[in-house]
């Protein structure tokens, strides 16, 4: 499969987390003045943000992104996005990473199906990155680092034939196969499917590039047209207007990418399980998919490039939960499927700690030690806010 | 005779608008289930017909495995088996790209295509005869190494390449002793398909073309040496899949297009408006001229060929469309040699959908 699909992929994924963890800590907002030392202000709210995104877009990381690599599994890659969450002085349990994990993959599962074509996956990376930019407008060292990112796509991708992102696009949805999770922002914009499987449209605009179906043409020897006879194509298809721009500033006409959340559409936090499909949770379980030793040397070498600024001195940890009260995401994280857990990670990185000095130096700076539970923490304005939900 | 076909035609005279030549005349038979969904692959659904014991054979990849399955007409699977692609050094577990079935004169082989090389299989899937390992030696790094491709011609079965090089294995009546006969360098990007027919005698030797990602089409001569005798140039869009019939190409492309070119010339004699997405894939039913065209659009398309009367030139009816609801098709294929049943695979869905006349 293609090794030059792993940028898009984390640049995207990152994008929805930021879209994701933008949308709950904006509607928590208290203002600065009014706001007690344990709940979110919008100061917070910039700092976990541009905390994430300048260890996102970190240089020395942003190399490794970028050397030509096969996919991680999505056990592997959800650890680089536990500890990109945690780049900063927000806390998510178990339960919340899990559910944040979910909501990011199965948006971007959305917006790599629904591509119109297999190159328009590259204006749903541009639509991430303009919004990304979006969140640091007042804070110009930042835009620099991320218009770098934007300037190496453009190297990397801008010239790539129509063939190699069809192979890009081919490895994403392999990335992305099986997973059904039904998210009910999805499936009240009927956009998803109960059984997780999502609607794919039959009308609107066609591809650019692409003619609206419904026309046969024939040639003599000449080449001159001798007979056009039309059909009825089954769909309701309209030409495509213009062509997104792939320059680093222009209106990128898709909106796949773009950001879905406000403070007026919430993330949703309820979530269903897996559909009950038996054929494709028996295969999950079966197929071998161990996050092997190598995966994870790959792994540690491009998280080595990741600075994590720890917790520490005076300032608590907040905690943001991603359900509606505490109990919810206890009883979330004790319900989830097997196949569905990631915690594989965890185990499987302890045994190979005295192989791996360099991986357990990482994992280590996960591992976060229990966070105090106030009775008025960030953390427990957060879920009162989600009641109102 | 005469009377019954006159019966169907004003039937579906009468249920028809003007503009639908064909009759409307396919109904979804139960589906088969299958352990894994399928992968987002082009002509991921291969079909072997043994009419003796009125078996139908498919196998469909899901990512690092395969599945090979047989089922009655009733769609019951009876057998079934998993195939892997063979292991090699890598994060994760090889990914297959094909499985397909070739039907040589003396025996059936079932090849599998992966990141890593080619299998070769006896029709079952029980006994792996060959594997032939890809040489990524003069790849870059940023160069995704794969099989992907597979039609036989003659007693030679022909294998596309990540590098558009395409491999011709000579193969012996029985047993394994199959070998690489020759290299075939024509195509400058990815193979993506390949297709072939018998021969049609000493005035149409074209019997075999292969596709690539830049859309260029090359048609050959089979034979000890195979012999490049046209290049039909791409127009930047990957030819996601390819069928020859009488003579004639049949080309789907990234954009939704289907193009039917001369095989001897090249000349493009028709183009189709097929689909509003890429296409994914395309089969033909050589009893009969029928063309059937799959894309990400969620339509299934079957067409007539002909050749018209006067000009001899090739010309091309739509007779059926099926929209397959919130399917992305990524593999459909005629089930018999007359095209009156197909199936049809979709990306993540783990069941192949069956569809018959009526």
């Amino acid at each position: 499969m293609s090794v030059r699909a792993l940028p898009l992929l984390f640049l995207n994924l990152g994008g929805e987390m930021l879209y994701i963890l933008d949308q709950r800590l904006r509607a928590q907002n208290i203002p600065g003045d009014k706001a007690r030392r344990d709940e979110w202000t919008e100061v917070d709210r910039k700092r976990v943000l541009n905390d994430i995104i300048s260890t996102m877009f970190n240089r020395k990381f942003m190399e490794e992104l970028f050397k030509p690599q096969e996919l991680y599994s999505k056990k592997a890659l959800r650890t680089v996005y536990d500890r990109l969450a945690h780049a900063s002085i927000m806390r998510l349990n178990q339960a919340s990473m899990d559910k944040l994990y979910d909501l990011m993959t199965m948006a971007l599962k959305y917006q790599v199906l629904l591509c119109p074509r297999p190159k328009d996956v590259l204006l749903v990376t541009f639509n991430h990155l303009d919004a990304i930019k979006g969140f640091i407008q007042d804070a110009p060292a930042l835009l620099h680092l991320v218009d770098e990112t934007f300037r190496q796509l453009l190297d990397i991708y801008g010239g790539l034939p129509a063939g190699e992102f069809h192979l890009i696009r081919q490895t994403l949805l392999t990335f992305f196969q099986d997973l059904h999770i039904r998210v009910s922002v999805f499936l009240k914009d009927r956009v998803q499917n109960s059984n997780g499987r999502f609607v794919l449209p039959v009308s609107g605009p066609v591809p650019w590039g692409t003619e609206v179906p419904g026309l046969i043409r024939m040639f003599n020897t000449k080449g001159d047209e001798v007979k056009r006879v039309e059909f009825q194509h089954g769909g309701n298809y309209v030409a495509a207007t213009k062509e997104g721009s792939f320059e680093l500033y222009g209106d990128r006409v898709l909106k796949l990418g773009t950001n879905m959340y406000s403070v007026n559409r919430p993330v949703e936090t309820h979530m269903s399980g897996p559909s009950k499909n038996l054929a494709s949770q028996t295969q999950q379980s079966i197929a071998p998919n161990p996050l092997a030793k190598e995966e994870l040397n790959f792994l540690a070498r491009l998280m080595g490039g990741m600075e994590i600024k720890k917790p520490g001195g005076p300032e608590p940890g907040f905690r943001l939960n991603l359900f509606t009260t505490d109990e919810e995401e206890e009883q979330a994280a004790l319900r989830r499927p097997e196949e569905l857990s990631y915690e594989v990670v965890n185990i499987q990185a302890t045994q190979d700690q005295q192989r791996n000095e360099e991986l357990a130096r990482i994992m280590g700076e996960f591992e976060i030690t229990d966070q105090p539970r106030w009775s008025a923490s960030k953390g427990d304005d957060l879920l009162a806010m989600m009641d109102e939900l | 005779m005469a009377v019954r076909t006159c019966v169907v035609s004003m039937v579906a005279a009468d249920s028809e608008g003007p503009k639908d030549s064909g009759v409307r005349m396919f109904r979804r038979e139960p589906s088969i289930p299958l352990r894994g969904s399928a992968a987002a692959l082009c002509n991921n659904l291969s079909v072997l017909q043994l009419p003796v014991r009125n078996l139908t054979h498919f196998g469909v990849v899901h990512g690092p495995s395969a599945q090979l399955l047989s089922a009655a007409p009733e769609g019951v699977p009876l057998a079934q088996r998993q195939l892997h692609a063979k292991e090699g050094a890598g994060v994760s577990p090889p990914l297959i790209t094909q499985v397909h079935w070739c039907v040589l004169p003396f025996r059936v082989l079932l090849v599998l295509t992966s990141h890593r090389g080619i299998q070769v299989y006896e029709s079952d899937g029980s006994v792996m005869v060959y594997w032939h390992a890809l040489d990524s030696g003069d790849a870059s790094p940023v160069q995704a190494v794969f099989a992907r491709g597979v039609a036989s011609s003659g007693h030679f079965i022909c294998v596309g390449t990540w590098s558009g090089r395409v491999l011709v294995f000579d193969i012996p009546a029985k047993g394994p002793n199959i070998v690489l006969s020759e290299e075939l360098a024509a195509h400058p990007t990815s193979i993506t398909d390949i297709a072939s027919e018998p021969a049609q005698g000493q005035d149409c030797m074209a019997d075999m073309v292969t596709a690539d990602d830049s859309g260029l089409l090359c048609v050959w001569q089979s034979g000890p040496e195979f012999k490049l005798s046209t290049r039909i140039p791409g127009f930047g869009v990957p030819c996601t899949s390819v069928q020859l019939w009488q003579g004639t190409v049949a080309a789907g492309y990234g954009n939704g297009q289907v193009r039917l070119y001369e095989a001897s010339t090249g000349i493009l004699h028709v183009q189709i408006n097929a689909h509003a997405r890429a296409i994914s894939a395309l089969d033909l039913a050589p009893e009969v001229g029928k063309l059937l065209s799959a894309a990400e659009d969620t339509f299934v398309h079957i067409w007539k060929l002909s050749r018209s009367p006067e000009s001899g030139h090739i010309e091309v009816e739509h007779c059926h469309g099926e929209c397959v609801s919130d399917t992305q098709v990524c593999g459909a294929r005629f089930c018999d040699p007359s095209g009156s049943s197909f199936a049809v695979t979709g990306y993540d869905l783990a069941e192949i959908l069956r569809f018959s006349s009526v």
